[in-house]
């Protein structure tokens, strides 16, 4: 390298503006990396629903399907009861989800914006129970079902939610802590109840928190696999999730049918992800945070 | 002004919730200890049996112990996916243009439902024609050594199921993300001031300030670490070779396929006490490294 070279080289180096450059030039280098190990599993599921079935077992991967075939969607659809799942899967999620807002706000009220004896002992037992493996009470919650004869249908699955669910309840009291205590003291004075504050001024406040539960309970709904697993028995009353299992037993080396399954029981929740992205991170951070 | 009865109006609003920890935490934690002291099999009342059960599952050399270690060994995933989330999340938080698509892009994986990330993670992991293996062959062959067949081979089915989570560990990301942008700004303006580079600004400041984030995520994963299920159940059924019978699934197999209650009762509860030791554990060596900011002074 000439001397002029060197010294252009020295000057870049001291140059404040180019060091940074080069730095973020870096990050981008490895964020697209790793952007693209992350999202070559999706691509490989979207080729790969699209193959004709010689086309999937090659020696290098073929990333673009040629031909493509879309009568795969059909097949997997037909091969598998998929719109009776879907709604089966729905009539559940919007009973959890319709379940769950409703008796983790009113509990969440009590711990945030009363004051009253026992309060902080049944807050932190609450928070306990979060940390709670569902293995330890599964079991007799199942004979408990078993014995009613609620096994093999929804009412284990869409019940317990209407007692509220302690993550939420956290969630919605971690919001409702950041409304300021003047309002519900104003309209103490002017003599409104507890449940006129909680309906009129905190609920249309919560809007956005309560969402986002609403939100989670859907997910969770959506992608529960055990709870319908161990209680429905008929499998016309299946979930999407149980649906795809009992799918993959019987269809285990079409790959091709496998990955159009995959994507169409995926597909729903990613587009429910992406208009509701605010929501999602805000009830993360919320919970995340101050836990 | 009306008279007010706090304290009977704050039970009225928690009702819903006491009513079901009641019915669906504590009366079934107390039923599954006296079942775990009873053979059980569903159909017939239970038979007190004393410890037999306990007996039996720890001096369970084929099962039970197996399905203890294997899930010992997924906790190594912890330390794993707390500096890849972290790295994650400290290159997101550079305020560069497009970032918020790098963000989605790496969140994206754990929102899929779990179902499905088991379908396409057999495919990926396919030891003849998947993608991993394509990836790696060519990578090995100059040092002549073959990809492994991942959930076919007993020791390497479980690094199988650790890389496909460590796929899904935006979830985490989010979390280390939103705490990294509350760390406050003067704190490494003043570090910059002493002349602290990148590195020990992170190491001495960013690391401090968000260890009780850290700290909820080890709890959160060993807890996730014994409830292992879904994805053993549908990729291997806990084979080959018992490699990947997981706690959870172990659980599951003795109380819905040998309808054998009773221990599996046991089984939960020996999970609960060991969560209650991991977590004991957590927060005990959490006093020397977790700094919170609120209890200063």
């Amino acid at each position: 390298m000439s001397a002029q070279g060197q010294k252009r080289l020295a000057h870049w180096k001291q140059s404040k503006v180019w060091r940074k450059r080069i730095a973020t030039a870096a990050v981008y280098v490895v964020l697209i990396a790793l952007s693209i190990s992350f999202l070559a599993p999706f691509a490989l599921m979207v080729s790969t629903s699209l193959k004709t079935e010689d086309r999937i077992f090659t020696e290098h991967i073929e990333w673009i399907p040629n031909p493509i075939r879309w009568q795969n969607y059909t097949e997997a659809l037909q091969s598998f009861p998929f719109l009776l799942y879907l709604r089966n899967t729905l009539l559940v999620c919007a009973l959890v989800v319709v379940g769950t807002v409703i008796s983790s706000a009113l509990p969440a009220y009590g711990f945030a914006r009363l004051r009253w004896k026992g309060r902080d002992v049944m807050f932190l037992i609450m928070l306990a129970t979060i940390m709670l493996p569902a293995q330890v009470t599964m079991l007799p919650v199942f004979v408990m079902f078993r014995t009613i004869g609620w096994t093999g249908t929804y009412l284990p699955l869409v019940v317990p939610p209407f007692f509220g669910s302690a993550f939420a309840i956290f969630l919605l009291r971690q919001f409702f802590l950041t409304i300021p205590q003047e309002l519900s003291d104003a309209a103490r004075i002017d003599g409104c109840s507890e449940w006129r504050i909680f309906w009129q001024i905190i609920v249309p406040l919560s809007v956005p928190a309560l969402a986002t539960v609403a939100l989670f309970a859907f997910i969770g709904a959506w992608t529960d696999f055990i709870n319908p697993l161990v209680y429905l028995t008929d499998e016309n009353t299946y979930t999407l999730a149980v649906g795809l299992q009992t799918f993959v037993g019987r269809h285990s080396s079409e790959w091709n049918l496998l990955m159009a399954a995959a994507t169409v029981v995926t597909l729903p929740l990613m587009v429910v992800f992406f208009f509701t992205q605010r929501l999602f991170i805000g009830g993360i951070t919320l919970t995340g945070i101050k836990g | 002004m009306r008279e007010r009865q706090p304290n009977l109006q704050g039970w009225l609003f928690i009702s819903p919730w006491l009513a079901g920890f009641l019915l669906f935490t504590l009366y079934p934690i107390l039923a599954s200890l006296y079942y775990s002291f009873c053979d059980y099999r569903v159909l017939t009342p239970p038979r007190w049996v004393g410890l037999a059960n306990y007996i039996a599952l720890l001096t369970d050399r084929d099962y039970f112990l197996p399905s203890l270690w294997n899930t010992f060994f997924m906790l190594i995933e912890l330390p794993l996916a707390l500096v890849i989330g972290l790295t994650m999340a400290l290159l997101l938080n550079h305020k560069i243009p497009g970032i918020g698509i790098f963000r989605t892009i790496y969140y994206l994986p754990s929102i899929m439902p779990v179902v499905a990330v088991a379908v396409l993670w057999l495919w990926v992991l396919n030891p003849q024609y998947g993608l991993l293996n394509a990836v790696l062959t060519p990578v090995l062959a100059p040092f002549g050594l073959q990809p492994p067949a991942w959930l076919a081979d007993p020791k390497w089915s479980k690094p199988a199921f650790i890389m496909m989570d460590l796929w899904a560990v935006g979830g985490s990301v989010v979390i280390y993300l939103a705490s990294l942008q509350n760390v406050p700004a003067h704190l490494y303006e003043a570090a910059e001031i002493d002349g602290a580079g990148s590195w020990h600004k992170t190491l001495h400041v960013t690391l401090p300030m968000i260890s009780p984030v850290i700290f909820y995520n080890l709890i959160i994963g060993v807890i996730w670490a014994f409830q292992y299920f879904t994805q053993t159940f549908i990729m291997t059924q806990g084979g080959p070779q018992n490699s990947t019978l997981f706690y959870a699934l172990y659980l599951f197999y003795n109380a819905f396929r040998d309808f054998r209650m009773g221990r599996a009762c046991a089984m939960a509860w020996i999970l609960f006490i060991l969560t209650l030791i991991a977590t004991l554990i957590v927060f005990r060596t959490s006093v020397r490294w977790v700094y919170y900011e609120g209890e200063r002074g």
